[in-house]
């Protein structure tokens, strides 16, 4: 945003999927600039979950291209996209759950891990040296969502709202460019939300991010977005400022139904 | 960091005076060669329970294959001693090597199923190495091999168990073992965090069948015959079981359920026509009250090592005691 020349870091090309005869996706097009915070909306099962598995591995697109980054990366695996700087979180939380706060943010920067498999085997020095790097690396993320007293507490056990909170801490360790946050108000009172995204504006300053957001909530999307992109039955509808989407008649038709 | 250090020495120091309190037993024959052999067998078993605890416990693999892992080294260690005159240690690593060969060549396909799937792969793979055994002369097919030198002295098997135990147990406490129950815990997430899955388990899976394979070798040169029979899919069900009554993803629990597991067998043989019997109640019984195993998911550090040896010594002093 700040950016004078604006770079493109997402870019996405008639991308479709089909699950046999569905067509969950059908030649979305879409790019996001570096800087930009993106919302993707939608109606129930519009395919905007289905674009982030596509946008983050889990299946290849059945045709089309993803560019992350001037790289192409539809058919890569999950893992490599991370290694590429996209991290995400999920819909229905995906924790790492018997293990605590602090490991589950380990996990992430195990990618930046600079002590091998044999090192660590034999408890040589650099395996000593690697494993508190990353300890304080995750402690830092910890304290910037306010978990670092938890740290030693089952992810399991933390509140729903910090669950949710750990899991995008969790994908900000993996040192993204671009992060994809799947519905991460979902289940939280109106003051939670509110904490929610002021805390996603401050990380998206503080840490040059890109994010692009699905979200239900219209009212929060139209509150912190740049731009929004309006899916429908698997279709990209609509795309333009807060304002633009809020007046366009084809996404009340999609949210309201049509006008009998 | 001087932390972990500082467990790690009392841990290693304990094990060494349980070691020392064994040795000295042994020589003035306190202990007798049935107690004697009896030490050697739970040494094996505890490198078998915790090397499937890597795969099953921590990776979240189920495997139904590791007897054919031991089997796997049991043979080419007999064979090297045997037929070609290798020296002892040389020949126990170079069966845990080859084991680990299949570890890596059943794990690249097999990996990629998961749950049951895995389950009867990795069964399919022990069944085959058993048959391949059975009707291979060259290793004496169904009567196995025999007159192998019993070169597995008790001081051989205690450093084999303790290093099997200490590079497990640091492997799972690093970011690379962690990696791995990352996957165990949520594989979707574990990938999407930039966790190459299939290399960990892949990882995990050739480090087990290393460590099956040199307990394959130890067990060979200790009861000088083995027989196809003797690795079939009950011994692999016996680990397992080790592991599970220890509670899964637990070292220690692996160590306890393994030293427990073989004490139960070994007394049990006073009473063969009830031995499988009063077995399987003890498993209902524990799976009823205790799911999570002896140990549940306890983490293990080596200083509880020490103290877990020093329990299994009581018991077996105890019991030896008439």
């Amino acid at each position: 945003m700040t950016q004078s020349a604006k770079t493109v870091l997402l870019d996405v090309k008639e991308a479709s999927r089909s699950f046999g005869g569905l067509k969950a996706l059908s030649e979305v097009s879409l790019h996001i600039d570096t800087g930009e915070l993106i919302g993707l909306i939608g109606p129930n099962g519009a395919g905007k979950t289905t674009l982030f598995n596509l946008l983050t591995g889990v299946y290849p697109p059945s045709t089309g291209s993803i560019i992350l980054n001037n790289e192409s990366i539809g058919g890569m695996k999950p893992y490599k996209i991370n290694h590429k700087g996209a991290a995400r979180t999920f819909q229905n939380i995906r924790l790492f759950t018997s293990m605590t706060v602090l490991e589950n943010v380990k996990i992430a920067f195990h990618q930046h891990a600079r002590h091998s498999l044999f090192t660590s085997m034999l408890r040589l020095p650099k395996h000593f040296k690697g494993e508190d790097e990353i300890t304080q690396k995750a402690m830092d993320i910890l304290k910037i969502f306010d978990l670092d007293e938890q740290s030693e507490e089952v992810a399991s056990n933390l509140s729903y709202g910090n669950q949710r909170r750990l899991e995008i801490a969790r994908a900000l360790a993996a040192g993204p460019k671009l992060l994809l946050l799947d519905e991460p108000a979902a289940g939280m009172n109106p003051n939670e939300t509110r904490d929610l995204m002021n805390l996603i504006a401050w990380i998206r300053k503080e840490f040059d991010l890109t994010i692009l957001l699905i979200e239900h909530d219209m009212s929060l999307v139209m509150g912190v977005c740049d731009r929004i992109y309006v899916l429908d039955r698997g279709m990209l509808i609509a795309n333009g400022t807060p304002t633009e989407i809020r007046s366009n008649p084809k996404v009340i038709e999609a949210y309201l139904g049509q006008e009998a | 960091m001087k932390k972990l250090n500082k467990n790690f020495w009392v841990g290693i120091i304990a094990a060494l005076a349980f070691y020392g309190v064994v040795q000295v037993l042994l020589t003035t024959g306190i202990f007798t060669d049935v107690t004697r052999s009896m030490l050697l067998l739970i040494g094996v078993n505890i490198m078998l329970a915790v090397s499937l605890n890597l795969i099953t416990g921590i990776t979240g693999q189920f495997s139904i294959g590791h007897a054919g892992f031991m089997s796997v080294g049991a043979y080419t260690s007999a064979i090297l001693t045997l037929d070609y005159n290798v020296p002892f240690v040389p020949a126990i690593i170079a069966g845990g090597l080859l084991a680990a060969v299949f570890g890596v060549l059943i794990g690249m396909p097999t990996l990629r199923l998961n749950g049951d799937y895995l389950a009867i792969a990795t069964l399919g793979f022990g069944e085959i190495i058993r048959i391949i055994m059975l009707n291979t002369e060259y290793v004496g097919g169904a009567s196995g091999l025999s007159g192998i030198p019993a070169k597995t002295t008790w001081t051989m098997l205690f450093l084999f168990t303790l290093i099997t135990v200490v590079v497990i147990n640091n492997f799972i406490g690093s970011t690379h073992g962690r990696a791995c129950i990352a996957i165990r815990e949520n594989e979707i997430a574990a990938e999407a965090m930039g966790i190459n899955t299939t290399r960990y388990k892949i990882i995990a899976f050739t480090i087990g069948a290393l460590f099956a394979g040199m307990a394959g070798g130890l067990s060979a040169h200790t009861f000088y015959v083995i027989t196809p029979g003797s690795f079939n899919f009950l011994k692999s069900f016996e680990i397992i079981v080790m592991v599970v009554l220890g509670g899964l993803g637990s070292t220690a629990g692996s160590i306890v359920g393994a030293v427990f597991v073989t004490l139960l067998y070994t007394y049990l043989r006073e009473f063969p026509e009830w031995r499988m019997i009063i077995y399987s109640i003890v498993l209902i019984l524990m799976m009823i009250f205790r799911p999570s195993g002896l140990l549940g998911k306890t983490k293990f550090s080596l200083g509880k090592f020490g103290k877990k040896e020093a329990k299994a010594n009581d018991a077996i002093s105890e019991n030896s005691a008439p």
